[in-house]
């Protein structure tokens, strides 16, 4: 993985000490709330219901087992003994003293990490494909240019100050797992028809109150251009993206009202002065940065001895779910699932984190990846070793076989934390877990995935949820909405609501109903989301609300 | 008083008189339940009639309104050749919409960016034009709601010179200018990228 030589370290050095200061001078009352407010959130630090929240950046979701130890010191030492991991793939603490804050970004510096951009209205953390560099389906290894971006992004003098946040995905696999169609800007890395690896740009999707799949503003975008084009991009927002309200400020919004084909022409325009100027990327930098991500020494003719545990019904379950292929013969990827019945999705404690680490060093080099599906990853494990992690993985309750599952939840900390929520978005997700606890049942139900946003704001990705559940405030009391049909990947969509809004009580319930109808009109092999295109909507909420009207 | 103006990482006497508009009552707007504290990009203001009510010295350093500027250039040109006239602009003002009746923007020795609220980035990209695109090349200030906090980014963009909001210590402020020493990438002050300044 990428390593910080002087000038990396430097950077991140000069920001504790920025930072110390800005908060200095906020205790002393030299700047106000409203001052202090942009200041403290470009470093990660939100005021929340409790106690402030630090997120921590964790570039594209990859960590070292030494980061990943130095994430568990701090959550027990600042903490209360866990964190957890977001959608964006990093890591927030809920319960930081203000006053520890620099403290803690002087210890992440200490093994090359920050809480730098990780909120605020500036470009937010590059997020790609959890397993790129080892999947089988890639096209290019996205890593490279993600860092190339990163380091580009940081500290960006001109897009310090946006009119609201900025997400920037990147994917080099034929499979999309990045959702490049859902950020303000996608990238997405393919072999045109000479044969030539170029990036189709996807700009103004979100998610959030207005959930927008992107448009394609470019189809062929040389690499070297990467950096000028995302420039051009981003000037025209920041010039013309809406600063007087919160809610129609971001790109999407700026996209939809001037139109695809108008934006395209503004960015153009802007991109002819800098095309080919100093930020075009030099086939030296790519390579500099890309020697950071060669291959680890991979070992050949290892036996595969997966056959020897056929009988071991649980071992098999979790294999299936939660093993991916790689392009290295001998070789998976493992995921851990942070969805086991009971734990908040995504939170993991310091000891777990701790196991995760000495897992990682032993099995997978040391490296460790976060989904933004909230689950982490080792992503080069040997096949003969497999049985060996999964015996070992159980003492940190690591393995339920869950992953791509209904209960492999996507969920944002809600209002048990956030004080944006309307609603809590964590019990909701544990009732429902519970009420699907058998394995078998879960596994015969087969992919699907359930997302829980705790507000509009939709850090739960709700919208691209097969089964979406959203937290809706009706005269200060808690109710969920439900919607079908979204979809993340190469065919994203945004789910449709299917009626009125349920109790939290409900909720289990209404999605067992859901799987009931799947389960009564599918094809043999049809997937949920295959099924819901075909059948639709009516047949569920037939089910779902007249069957709960005859029962009142 | 101490000056509130910062040029070459120094408190500097202030030569200009920075000519305002005349206040006129402003519509309180609403937007998503908050008051609207932006003018969007484009919006007409200052109106016309501000724009003719706008009376300045006759003889010395001015920094006019851009749009006021406009109104008056026939009768400036002298002035201009005397390098007393230097333009401001606020963030929701577009050039290229003026740039077409200008005779040269390098016949201002300044031009000053108006910033009415910190979190108002528009300043930067403005900056950045200014350098880049429109090619200015002399004193680009950068004045209204400015804080230690922008100042390295304004430079990176372009700025020059920086008005400190009149509350807070412009001599502190300055510190501001070295938060960071070696910046990633290229921006109006250092236009090459650290890979392409420094064998990494």
């Amino acid at each position: 993985m990428y390593k910080y030589d002087h000038i990396d370290q430097k950077i991140v050095d000069e920001r504790v000490n920025q930072y110390q200061n800005q908060l200095n001078r906020y205790l002393n009352k030299e700047l106000s709330d409203e001052e202090f407010r942009p200041l403290r959130l470009q470093n990660g630090l939100y005021i929340q219901r409790h106690a402030p929240m630090l997120r921590v950046a964790i570039p594209y979701g990859l960590l070292s087992s030494k980061q990943l130890l130095k994430l568990a010191d701090i959550a027990d030492k600042y903490d209360r003994g866990y964190g957890h991991f977001s959608t964006r793939q990093n890591i927030q603490f809920n319960w930081p003293k203000l006053e520890d804050t620099p403290n803690i970004l002087r210890e992440l510096a200490k093994v090359e990490m920050h809480a730098i951009q990780t909120s605020g209205n500036c470009i937010r953390n590059i997020t790609t494909d959890q397993f790129a560099g080892v999947t089988d389906d890639e096209i290019l290894d996205p890593r490279h240019v993600a860092e190339i971006l990163r380091q580009w992004s940081t500290f960006h003098p001109e897009f310090a100050l946006l009119p609201r946040k900025f997400k920037i995905a990147i994917t080099g696999s034929k499979k999309d797992r990045a959702l490049v169609q859902c950020h303000d800007i996608g990238l997405e890395f393919f072999t045109n028809k000479n044969n030539k690896m170029v990036i189709k740009v996807w700009v103004g999707g979100g998610l959030g109150r207005t959930p927008m799949i992107g448009s394609v503003i470019k189809k062929e975008l040389q690499w070297k251009h990467i950096l000028t084009y995302c420039e051009a991009i981003l000037r025209v927002y920041n010039l013309y993206g809406r600063r007087d309200n919160i809610y129609k400020a971001r790109i999407k919004i700026l996209v939809k009202s001037v139109g695809i084909d108008e934006f395209k022409k503004l960015v153009e325009n802007e991109w002819k002065y800098i095309k080919n100027g100093p930020n075009t990327i030099n086939t030296e930098e790519l390579n500099r940065v890309k020697k950071y991500f060669s291959e680890p020494n991979y070992k050949k003719d290892i036996k595969n001895n997966l056959k020897n545990y056929k009988n071991e019904k649980a071992f098999n379950q979790w294999l299936s779910k939660c093993t991916n292929t790689h392009k290295k013969t001998g070789y998976s990827s493992v995921t851990f699932s942070l969805k086991s019945t009971g734990r908040p999705p995504g939170d993991a404690t310091s000891s777990e984190m701790r196991g995760v680490a000495d897992l990682a060093k032993e099995y997978s080099f040391g490296e460790i990846r976060v989904s933004h599906e909230q689950n982490l990853i080792l992503a080069d494990v040997q096949k003969d070793k497999l049985y060996e992690l999964w015996v070992k993985a159980k003492k940190y309750h690591l393995i339920t076989p869950n992953i791509g599952l209904l209960t492999d939840i996507i969920c944002c900390p809600g209002g048990d934390f956030c004080s944006l929520a309307n609603a809590k978005s964590i019990p909701i997700a544990q009732s429902i877990q519970e009420l699907f606890n058998d394995m078998d049942y879960l596994h015969d139900i087969g992919d699907i995935n359930l997302n829980i946003s705790g507000c509009m704001n939709a850090c739960g990705h709700h919208h691209v949820g097969n089964i979406g559940i959203l937290g809706v405030d009706k005269d200060g009391s808690e109710w969920y909405q439900i919607t079908l049909g979204g979809n993340q990947g190469n065919f994203a969509s945004i789910g449709k609501v299917i009626g009125p809004s349920f109790s939290a009580k409900e909720i289990p319930f209404v999605i067992k109903k859901i799987i009931e109808v799947y389960l009564d009109n599918r094809h043999e092999e049809e997937l949920f989301i295959d099924c819901i295109s075909r059948i639709g909507l009516e047949p569920f909420k037939d089910y779902i609300y007249k069957k709960s009207e005859a029962t009142i | 008083m101490k000056s509130q103006l910062i040029k070459n990482k120094n408190i500097t006497k202030d030569n200009w008189i920075t000519v305002e508009l005349p206040k006129i009552e402003q519509i309180i707007k609403m937007q998503a339940g908050k008051i609207v504290a932006f003018k969007l990009s484009g919006e007409d203001y200052p109106t016309n009639d501000q724009v003719k009510k706008t009376t300045f010295p006759k003889k010395g350093k001015i920094i006019l309104p851009l749009k006021v500027f406009i109104l008056h250039q026939n009768k400036l040109k002298e002035r201009l050749v005397n390098k007393e006239i230097g333009i401001w602009l606020s963030t929701h003002e577009e050039i290229h919409k003026f740039i077409k009746v200008i005779d040269n923007l390098n016949n201002f020795p300044l031009i000053a960016i108006h910033v009415e609220k910190f979190s108002d980035g528009r300043i930067f990209s403005i900056g950045n034009q200014l350098r880049n695109k429109y090619k200015f090349k002399n004193e680009l200030r950068a004045f209204g709601d400015i804080l230690k906090d922008q100042i390295f980014f304004l430079k990176r963009s372009g700025f020059n010179s920086y008005l400190i909001r009149e509350d807070r210590d412009s001599l502190d402020a300055i510190n501001g200018l070295d938060d960071f020493s070696e910046p990633y990438q290229g921006a109006s002050d250092i236009s090459n990228p650290v890979w392409r300044r420094i064998k990494r």
